[in-house]
């Protein structure tokens, strides 16, 4: 006799939290990235093509603004990995999309300093000016909004990271400033670090 | 002590080869060249550099430790820069980039390595770019490449981008993450000297670390020695952050205090605040108390005194921190950077930060306490590495020194220290 509780096994039963990935369009390297992944390759010893997959799939996000099934399907070929390699990595690591984004990713440092320094604050008003919560995309595909962990820039708390482009001691005020300048004038509202800026000056 | 490193981190073209060429830049890989790499490693030994990534070892004896017999070795420079309040290399590398450079062409020379990653944080883009043309400069100048002026040692230099993982600045986890899969940590022994990148013997050294080498070579063991307190010679960057007036990064020897950093150079906590607690060297480590702030800011004198130097990020914490938060918002930190393949990291991180929000939110029973106690003791040392006695840290150190906050919480149904830097309502998708 069994003392396992009776279950139904039936078609319902089964309950996997794993998503279908989205498969996307075709994808294959536009001449230039290909031209790219082709430099990048030649860092690695030969038989240790793998090592390339990072820089890779930031060529596929490059080009198509998010990671598809096919863009992992054409790294895999490319490195003669399995597609569940390039998958692992891209699951792993907090950078890469798996679904769209907004034109403009803002991402909140969220860590200690930056906290302590009124990241929240930040937060709560990015999440009212566009009426989206964290980890949303607004409706217009302009911006999405998350929250990430410590970016390394305490020293200029709180930090805001624009696309790849740091934008430091922001408040409450503005960011909603940088909100406005963003829809006008796009990337070139961004200043960057301030050793960016120090330099550009 | 007048700045070594970053003496001319604040002039426009620092980080320009001729700038870098005009103030003794690559002098010292040419007095390299016309040493044995034994000698070298023997110099960096007696110099007693300590490695400045947060464990503080040996830099001389992590290079005798690699295999020279095994062909190829690798240096791996670890510019992760991960540990929360840590923002030193960043600084070293877009302002002086060509003095990483030429610490990792001396590093490369000194193992016999012909070949150095750069492992730089996904989130340093603009820093990659500056440092890609430092070291195209450096290729086109002769210092880098092929038969490196005149000598006939070959180095090449790359810069490997990462992707968003706190676990990557793990030596090993490092290694896995630049072979293109999961930043997670290997067992240990075999340590990266004898087993690393590809198998092979490869020195993992922190990017201030590297840049300290070509200081080395150029002024002696004895002068970079005498640079700070026995066994903790050297310039040290440290990073002031949190609740001070003057936050960033400061160049001293390390004979110099906690208070001389955080009133002296910081300008001290804001005016009406007082100071409540010091984190000396990033969240991995204990925090220390206001009595505590005479104490040496070197890697023995904290260590003698209850925490770590670490990566010398100093979070200041005044009378506005609620240490309940405190230990909630770093929980919250190693949850989501836990890399999952240890089950008591993976799974208790998760427990700790609900437990914490729990009390937090005021919905928190004195036994959740103990509780908090008995999964930090089940994660501390059971971990492949040091992550899992770095998360349980801010609880244990927060439970001990301040567990009346803690009770407060429970006790009145609500967190009784809202300061005005908080959100008024909680933010985000926990």
């Amino acid at each position: 006799m069994s003392f396992h509780p009776k279950m139904a096994y039936d078609a319902t039963f089964h309950k996997s939290a794993r998503l279908l990935e989205d498969e996307g369009p075709p994808f294959v390297y536009s001449a230039e990235n290909r031209a790219r992944f082709d430099e990048i390759i030649k860092r690695y010893p030969p038989d240790r093509k793998r090592s390339a997959v990072l820089p890779a799939l930031y060529l596929v996000q490059q080009q198509q603004g998010y990671i598809t099934a096919n863009g992992i399907r054409h790294v895999a070929e490319l490195l003669e990995i399995t597609r569940a390699d390039v998958e692992d990595v891209v699951t792993y690591y907090s950078m890469f999309y798996r679904k769209p984004v907004g034109k403009f990713v803002l991402s909140v440092c969220r860590t200690l300093s930056c906290a302590v320094n009124g990241a929240e604050r930040v937060t709560e008003a990015l999440c009212e000016r566009l009426n989206i919560k964290p980890g949303q995309t607004d409706p217009s595909g302009t911006f999405t909004l998350q929250e990430v962990e410590c970016l390394g820039a305490c020293d200029r708390a709180p930090v805001v990271m624009v696309n790849d482009a740091w934008q430091e001691n922001q408040s409450p005020e503005s960011v909603g400033k940088l909100l406005d300048d963003l829809k006008t004038r796009g990337e070139s509202a961004l200043t960057g670090c301030h050793h960016v800026v120090e330099r550009k000056s | 002590m007048d700045p070594i490193l970053t003496k001319y981190v604040r002039q426009p073209n620092s980080h320009t080869l001729d700038f870098y060429r005009q103030h003794e830049g690559y002098d010292a890989l040419k007095k390299a060249l016309g040493q044995t790499p034994d000698s070298l490693i023997d110099l960096v030994k007696a110099s007693g550099l300590r490695g400045r990534g947060g464990a503080g070892f040996p830099t001389g004896m992590k290079w005798q430790f690699v295999d020279k017999k095994i062909e190829p070795r690798y240096i791996a420079c670890n510019a992760d820069e991960s540990e929360p309040g840590t923002f030193k290399d960043h600084l070293l590398m877009e302002r002086n980039p060509h003095l990483l450079i030429e610490g990792c062409a001396i590093g490369c020379y000194a193992i016999g390595a012909k070949v150095a990653y750069i492992y730089i944080r996904g989130e340093f883009y603009h820093v990659q770019r500056v440092l890609e043309q430092a070291i195209a400069d450096a290729y086109a100048a002769g210092f880098l490449g092929k038969n490196i002026l005149g000598s006939g040692f070959d180095c090449d230099v790359y810069v490997h981008r990462g992707a968003g993982a706190y676990e990557a600045g793990e030596e090993t986890a490092l290694l896995e993450s630049l072979e293109g899969k999961r930043a997670q940590p290997r067992n240990k022994p075999p340590f990266p000297a004898v087993v690393g990148l590809y198998n092979k013997p490869t020195a993992v050294n922190n990017v201030e670390t590297l840049c300290n080498i070509p200081l080395i070579v150029a002024r002696g063991a004895e002068f970079f020695a005498a640079l700070g307190p026995e066994k903790n010679g050297g310039p040290k960057l440290y990073c002031v952050s949190g609740h001070v007036k003057r936050p960033g990064v400061y160049e001293a020897s390390m004979s110099i205090t906690l208070r001389e950093l955080i009133d002296g150079h910081a300008g001290g906590v804001r005016d009406g605040r007082t100071l409540k607690a010091v984190i000396p060297g990033g969240s991995s480590v204990p925090i220390l108390l206001p009595d505590q702030l005479d104490t040496q800011a070197s890697f023995d004198a904290i260590q003698k005194a209850g925490s770590l130097l670490g990566s010398a990020a100093i979070v200041v914490l005044d009378d506005t921190t609620c240490m309940v938060w405190l230990a909630e918002n770093l929980l919250h930190f190693y949850r989501h950077e836990s890399c999952g393949k240890c089950t008591p990291c993976r799974e208790g991180t998760d427990w700790l930060h609900k437990i914490l929000q729990k009390i937090e939110r005021g919905e928190g029973q004195l036994r959740d306490l103990d509780l908090l106690s008995s999964i930090s003791a089940n994660i501390g040392g059971k971990t492949l590495c040091a992550f899992g006695d770095a998360a349980v840290t801010p609880v244990v150190t927060t439970l001990k020194h301040f567990r009346h906050e803690y009770e407060a919480h429970i006790k009145t149904g609500h967190c009784p220290l809202v300061a005005d830097w908080r959100a008024r309502h909680p933010v985000g998708a926990h």
